[in-house]
This record gives C-alpha cells, structure tokens and sequence, in this order.
C-alpha cells in the first residue's frame, strides 16, 4: 500500500521549500518555454541559456504543486552544466523512471527497488544510456500515485521544449 | 417499466421516506461501504458525481435483466416494455421539476451535450454578426465553450457578467449587458463558489431584453426543489450522475415552442419521421433531438433516483444540506481561522453545500494528497471554470462537497485530515 513518505520523501520537500535555480534569464540569449498541466492548473516556466552545446544557466519559475516545484528544482540541478545531449539522455532516464512500465511497478510488490520486469518483453533498465538518476531517484514513488505523475514530469517536459527551441 | 420494477423500486423508497437525512441514508448507498486508504470512506465529492443508491443500481440491472430491448422500434412485448420503462422515466422527470410536459425533456449524454445542443441547434439558427449572448465569469467551461465555438464561426459577441469578491453576480450592469443580446447563460448554482443565483430575477430581466435564460442546472437540480417554470426558464440542463443517478444521461429541459421551432441537432436514427433520397423529415420533439439508440438503462436509472429523491423530499434534502453547510463552515473557522479561505458566499442560506477552499499555502494537489490518505475524497483543481479562477487569482483550490448522505461525522473528518496536512507541511 502506497503510503504519503512514498511520495513525499525528505529531499522531495526540501527542494520544495528551498527551490533551486528559481527566477527569470534573460530573452535572449536564453529561450523560455511554458508548461501547462490542464488538470490542475499548475503552470511551469523553465528558461534555458546554452552556450557551445552545454547548458550554461537554466532557471524556472510559474507555480505549482510540491512534486511539480520539486521536480523543476531537481531537474535544474541536474542539467545545469551538462551538454545537450547529456541533458536529453537524462530526460529519458528520467521519463522512463516515471512510466509505470519503467519503475517496475503494478507487479506485485512495493519493493521500490525490484525492477524485475514481470511483463518480459521490455529488459530496458531504468536508466537507459547508463544515465545515474542520482537524487531523482527520490521522485521514483510518485509511480505509486499515478494523478501525480504530470505534476512530476511538467518541468521536463517544458525543458525539452525549450531545449527544442534553442536550436531553431 | 415492468410491474415488477415499479414495485421493487417503490418498495426501496418506502424504507428512504420519511427517514432523517445524513447519517440514516447512507446504507442506501452501497459503495459507502468499502474503506479508502485502509479507512472508512469520507465521501465529499458529490459535486463532481454523487454516489448511487441501491434501487438506482437494482432499478438498472432490473431493466437489463427482465426488459432490455431497443426502445420505439419492435412491436414485441420486451420492446414496449423497455420504451414504457424509457418513457415512464421521462414523465417522471419531467414531473420532478415541473416541465409542462414530457416532451420538453430530452436526453442527452450529459449537461455539456445538452448546451452543445442548444448552441448548435438554436444558436446556429439564431445567432450572427450584430448578436450577442451574456453569460458570467462564474460558468462552468460546459457554458462557456459551446459559445465560443459558435461566436468563431458565427461572429457574434459573448459578454460576461462579472462577480464580485465576496462570489456573487455583479447585476449593476446587467440591463446595459442584456441590451440586444438574445440569450443570457447562467449556472444557477455555482459549482466553485456554491453560489444560488437569482434565476427569477435573471429570467424576467432577460424576457424583458426579448433575450432567452439557459440555466445550468447540473448543481442546482440535484440539491434543491427545482420549477422550471416558477424559475422562467427557457432551457435548462443537469445531468443524471450528480443527483444519484447514473454516468451517460442527461437533461435538456427546453420549452416546447422553442424547440419545436429548432432545428435538429444530430442526425440518424430516431429523430426522423422520414428519409427519403431528397431529403428527411424530423420526428416529433423531443425525439427529435435524440438520435440514434439512446442510453435505456441509464435513463431507468435516472427515473430511479429522481423517485428516490422525491421520497426523501428535495425540501428535506435542501434543509440538511444547509444545516450541513453550517456546520461545515463554523467547523472549519474556529478551527483554522485566517488559515483557511471559503471562497464564496459566507451564508449558508445563500450557497450550497459546496466548499472551495484554500488552505495557508499548501497547493490544492498536496492537500487532497493528504486528505486521500486518511480516506478523505474531495477534488482539487480548477473545476472547469478557469475564468473564474482567474478572476478570483487562484490557480486551484480544493473542494469538498455535500450531498445527503454526508453528515457532521464527514465534516469532522475533513476538518481533521486539514490538520493532518497542515502538520505534514509545517516549514
């Protein structure tokens, strides 16, 4: 049975709390994206400034719920300094973690760290590309409650469209 | 309806009638049975769909085990059976917010089809450039929507009234909005605020502009005794599930000069007397408007909870839910103060038992995320009304809702899994 600390681990409300990387850049030299999740109304702005194939500065801004405030502040840690394609391999990683599918569950344990894949056809790992997920990880019981999923995966669905747009 | 599910059916509401609402309904209600989360269900959703009562879901399953046939085609037994059942729970509709006649009833899929058909039907034969149609900052997207889809095709202008702070219309404008419009659109009970609008005075202000009123309807029928006449509507929708029915039906009450005097909405099936290769003919209203196999089970069903509300009395179950609402309201101000916002009006006699609230600045998904864990159901969101939302500078709020089922043991639970939440994100 899925239980609230599943969902709201420790570093999941720190990052809540103390948001990193949050604010506005410049347009240009950075590109914005926005994210909208219909469900809840919830509005997720990232701005990503890339300087010779690296993403040099990203910061996010708009409101929302915990998992989705977390999740943005997780996801700009995570990217910032990193190459593009560093960045878009993670992504993966990270959307993969969030399927159902990926995470290992809907089989028959709670064991959060059983990725046995009951289903035999996928042998994909979660972090495909041999990506280290890291402190994301942290976000991997939100597949337990599966309305928040959206709220997770916002942000870096906003990332990957601002991304898009800083090679137009 | 067969002999045999008139009786069960009646046989249900003679245990329902005359009992104390709340408390003493809920076995009628089986689904309030299971737990959530491990723990005793807490039902505050109702706004977003009520629960069913037993003789709704034994009415249904009575119709497709005894009568089921398609409706007002075959000349056998079973089929006249099931059109008698249809049409039986049509004139109890009817009756059960007194339309003059059961041919003002149509069914549709839900509320939203209902003003889909009204914005098709008549508006795409009614509404141009030059027109306008009023509607208000507080309507669901169902009554929105449908409007602005026309008005791109159309080019008519869509005017709003605003509210004001404390949640309800702002009417000091509403002569100069109603100049040379021909519809006003207004829900006459708020399904974010709770707000009861003066449907009355809504109505003879618009008759006066020589515009029509469209009601929604889809909060107010299944909480209050409801006339469509006394209220001077021309049309008015609700729908099936939020007043113990089922999902797939719902209502279009509409005075029957008007939509005789419309044009088909869908077509196929049903809504024709004759096809020829030139052409057809329509059928009759309301059939006219009901193309295709409508949903038969479903519409036995909401004859079914329209005769389980009428045994509890739409008086009673006004009466509980203000005394609820009370309640609910006094709860959670001595407990949370300043803490918690209400939004909407802060009388009970003004509102239904419909609480918008926001609480310190915990996020509406993080609060229900809590309340979900100790069993607790209310919904967060924008609750399909973003302009009003925008208006009031809230991207969401968390709802509860009451309905007659719930009682001070349900507010009691609320106001203690707030608690919880507010534990759980204390900085």
């Amino acid at each position: 049975m899925a239980s609230l600390e599943d969902l709201y681990r420790e570093i999941i409300l720190d990052h809540y709390r103390n948001p990193r990387n949050r604010g506005e850049l410049e347009v240009p030299p950075a590109v914005q994206a926005v994210g909208f999740n219909p469900l809840c109304g919830d509005e997720i702005i990232i701005y990503v400034e890339v300087r010779d194939g690296v993403i040099a500065e990203v910061s996010t801004g708009g409101q929302g719920c915990s998992i989705s405030q977390s999740s943005a502040s997780m996801m700009s840690t995570a990217v910032k300094g990193r190459s593009v394609d560093e960045a878009q391999k993670l992504v993966r990683a990270f959307k993969n973690m969030m399927s159902i599918h990926g995470s290992g569950i809907g089989g028959s344990g709670d064991d959060l760290d059983d990725h046995e894949d009951e289903s035999g056809g996928d042998s994909e790992s979660n972090e495909p590309d041999g990506v280290k997920l890291g402190d994301l990880e942290a976000l991997r019981g939100v597949v337990k409650f599966p309305v928040r999923i959206k709220c997770a995966t916002l942000s870096w669905n906003t990332l990957v469209e601002a991304l898009d747009q800083s090679f137009d | 309806m067969s002999g045999a599910a008139a009786n069960q059916v009646a046989a249900a509401n003679a245990v329902g009638a005359g009992r104390p609402i709340g408390r003493h309904v809920r076995t009628d209600f089986p689904i309030l049975d299971r737990a959530a989360r491990d723990k005793p269900i807490v039902y505050l959703d109702s706004a977003a769909s009520s629960q069913k009562p037993r003789c709704v879901l034994e009415a249904m399953n009575n119709y497709y085990e005894t009568i089921n046939a398609n409706v007002h085609r075959g000349a056998y037994e079973l089929a006249a059976q099931a059109t008698e059942a249809m049409e039986t729970a049509r004139a109890e509709t009817a009756r059960f917010v007194n339309a003059a006649s059961p041919d003002e009833i149509v069914f549709t899929k839900n509320v939203t089809e209902a003003f889909n058909l009204v914005a098709r039907s008549w508006g795409g034969a009614s509404l141009g450039p030059g027109d306008a149609v009023v509607i208000t900052e507080m309507e669901h997207h169902a009554n929105i929507v449908p409007w602005q889809m026309l008005a791109a095709e159309k080019g008519f202008e869509i005017r709003w009234i605003p509210v004001t702070a404390e949640g309800h219309l702002e009417l000091s404008g509403l002569d100069r909005l109603l100049d040379g419009a021909k519809l006003l659109g207004v829900t006459a009970m708020s399904n974010v605020l709770g707000t009861l609008n003066p449907i009355q005075r809504l109505a003879a202000a618009a008759h006066d502009a020589g515009a029509l009123i469209l009601v929604d309807a889809a909060q107010y029928v299944p909480h209050l005794p409801c006339d469509v006449q006394a209220l001077g509507a021309d049309f008015l929708g609700f729908t099936g599930h939020k007043m113990c029915g089922p999902t797939g039906v719902g209502v279009l009450y509409g005075r029957a000069e008007l939509l005789e005097a419309m044009p088909p909405f869908m077509g196929g099936g049903e809504m024709i007397l004759d096809v020829r290769k030139d052409g057809f003919t329509p059928n009759r209203i309301p059939h006219k408007f009901e193309a295709g196999t409508p949903p038969i089970a479903e519409i036995v069903g909401l004859g079914a909870a329209v005769r389980y509300l009428d045994g509890l009395g739409m008086d009673r179950v006004r009466e509980h839910e203000v005394g609820l609402t009370a309640y609910a309201l006094r709860t959670l101000q001595e407990r949370y103060g300043e803490d918690l916002a209400v939004h909407g009006p802060s009388e009970p006699a003004c509102r239904g038992g419909v609480l918008s609230m926001s609480f310190r600045d915990i996020h509406p998904h993080d609060l229900s995320q809590v309340l979900d864990d100790r069993g607790v159901c209310v919904r967060a969101g924008h609750h399909c009304a973003k302009p009003l939302m925008r208006h009031l500078g809230l991207a969401a709020t968390t709802r509860a809702s009451l309905y007659v089922y719930n009682d001070t043991s349900d507010v009691d639970a609320l106001a203690d899994a707030i608690g919880a939440a507010g534990d759980f994100f204390a900085l």
